[in-house]
């Protein structure tokens, strides 16, 4: 059994017209039980950065409390907030730091960037960066998510058709994922405001 | 956790504090994930201006291809630029940290970066991680003594060769250049060739694939 499937978790984000939106499910497990169904994988730092954790539950909560020390430190001494790809920067040099003993955890990072720019990328559990320009996944699901993404994914789309697009994407895959689920958990974010629903989906 | 937290900012280098729980983990039969690699083709070839180097730009995770466009082809210096092929992790971080040490070197020195220089830093550097830090390497650049191409194997040895490949296809890519390689080549020639072998490396190999990268360096610059 991989370590990844421990807690079991899914993740997306994906880009649109100048918004972004970062979606996971809310369940957490222990192998085949699930003991919570509200667990919080996605984070925000500030208004414009977004990050969700997937992999074991704990190494995913320790990496956020580091990650928002290190941030606060940041906005300290700079007098602003970091932008996602410094954000991303210092998130992979915290994960290849321990490339011989690693953090359990695959992030998933979103943000706006200048002009307004949607910035998301993903990587692995030492800090391979992975940029992309439509979608990213992770979790237990990413397979199912790679394909629902794949085939539903259309460039420059509005706030709430981009909602409409990741909710059927995430809802779809974790039907098939017996580790992710009991609904989903999603943030739609334009440069001036930011929208959080909950989905309800299969409670199984 | 308190020792680390006296610790910001970190000193640099690897941690290996969470290492004793991994091994825990392992031996109760939880095995550790498999990293992304990047499973590639990666070539480059001396060719009479200079040296030009190719990669394909899948990266994989386990069978997934989970970027389908991803840049192999780091640059090192203005005038050197390298394809990594193996841990995808290992090789970006391996080839900006010599890079960041070739800029500090440029300023210190006030000369343009040789190629050799940055093969020597590379090679410092796997060879005393013994391998594990699992990245192969092509490096390719023009200085003041001419045009160098050289491979590096994660164990830290190097050979300087006229034309080399790397990675999961590198003997189908390889196949191409023994036959097709010859000394003295032009650019266009030169480009076509480097096309031909990562595009053999693509069809015949599962873990390459998607498009072409092509990098061209002469002595008047990079692109």
């Amino acid at each position: 059994m991989s370590i990844f499937e421990y807690n079991g978790s899914a993740l997306i984000a994906m880009v649109g017209k100048n918004c972004f939106a970062i979606a996971s499910d809310r369940r957490l497990g222990v192998q085949l039980q699930t003991i919570a169904t509200d667990f919080q994988r996605i984070y925000k730092f500030h208004d414009r950065l977004f990050m969700g954790l997937s992999g074991l539950a704990t190494d995913a909560q320790t990496l956020y409390q580091r990650l928002v020390f290190r941030h606060k430190l940041y906005q300290l001494r700079e007098e602003r907030d970091m932008k996602p790809e410094t954000f991303a920067s210092l998130v992979s040099a915290l994960l290849y730091e321990k490339r011989f003993g690693p953090y359990f955890c695959q992030p998933v990072i979103a943000g706006l960037s200048d002009e307004n720019k949607p910035f998301i990328c993903t990587m692995d559990s030492i800090g391979a960066k992975e940029l992309a320009k439509d979608f990213v996944v992770a979790g237990t699901a990413s397979e199912s998510l790679y394909g629902a993404c794949e085939a539903v994914f259309k460039p420059d789309m509005e706030p709430e058709e981009l909602f409409e697009t990741v909710s059927q994407a995430l809802l779809s895959s974790v039907d098939r994922d017996c580790l992710s689920g009991w609904g989903g958990h999603i943030y739609v974010v334009t440069p001036t405001e930011i929208k959080e629903r909950i989905l309800k989906g299969r409670m199984d | 956790m308190s020792k680390s937290l006296v610790d910001v900012p970190p000193m640099g280098g690897f941690s290996f504090d969470l290492c004793r729980r991994n091994d825990m983990l392992a031996k109760k039969g939880v095995n550790p994930p498999s990293f992304r690699k990047t499973g590639t083709t990666i070539v480059g070839i001396v060719f009479q201006d200079g040296v030009i180097l190719g990669a394909d730009t899948r990266a994989t995770e386990g069978p997934i291809v989970c970027d389908k466009n991803c840049e192999k082809i780091h640059y090192m210096a203005p005038n050197i630029y390298c394809c990594g092929a193996g841990t995808a992790a290992d090789t970006e971080a391996v080839t900006d940290m010599v890079s960041s040490q070739l800029q500090l070197h440029r300023y210190h020195t006030g000369r343009e970066s040789r190629v050799i220089t940055a093969l020597t830093l590379l090679k410092k550097h796997l060879f005393n991680y013994q391998g594990y830090v699992s990245a192969a390497l092509v490096l390719g650049g023009v200085d003041c003594t001419g045009p160098h191409l050289h491979t590096i194997y994660p164990h830290g040895s190097t050979d300087t060769l006229p034309f080399a490949t790397m990675g999961s296809g590198s003997l189908a890519a390889m196949a191409i250049f023994e036959s097709k390689y010859r000394e003295g080549l032009n650019r266009d020639e030169g480009i076509k060739l480097v096309c031909e072998a990562i595009c053999s490396g693509v069809f015949n190999d599962l873990g390459s694939g998607s498009n072409v990268d092509v990098c061209v360096i002469t002595k008047r610059g990079s692109n």
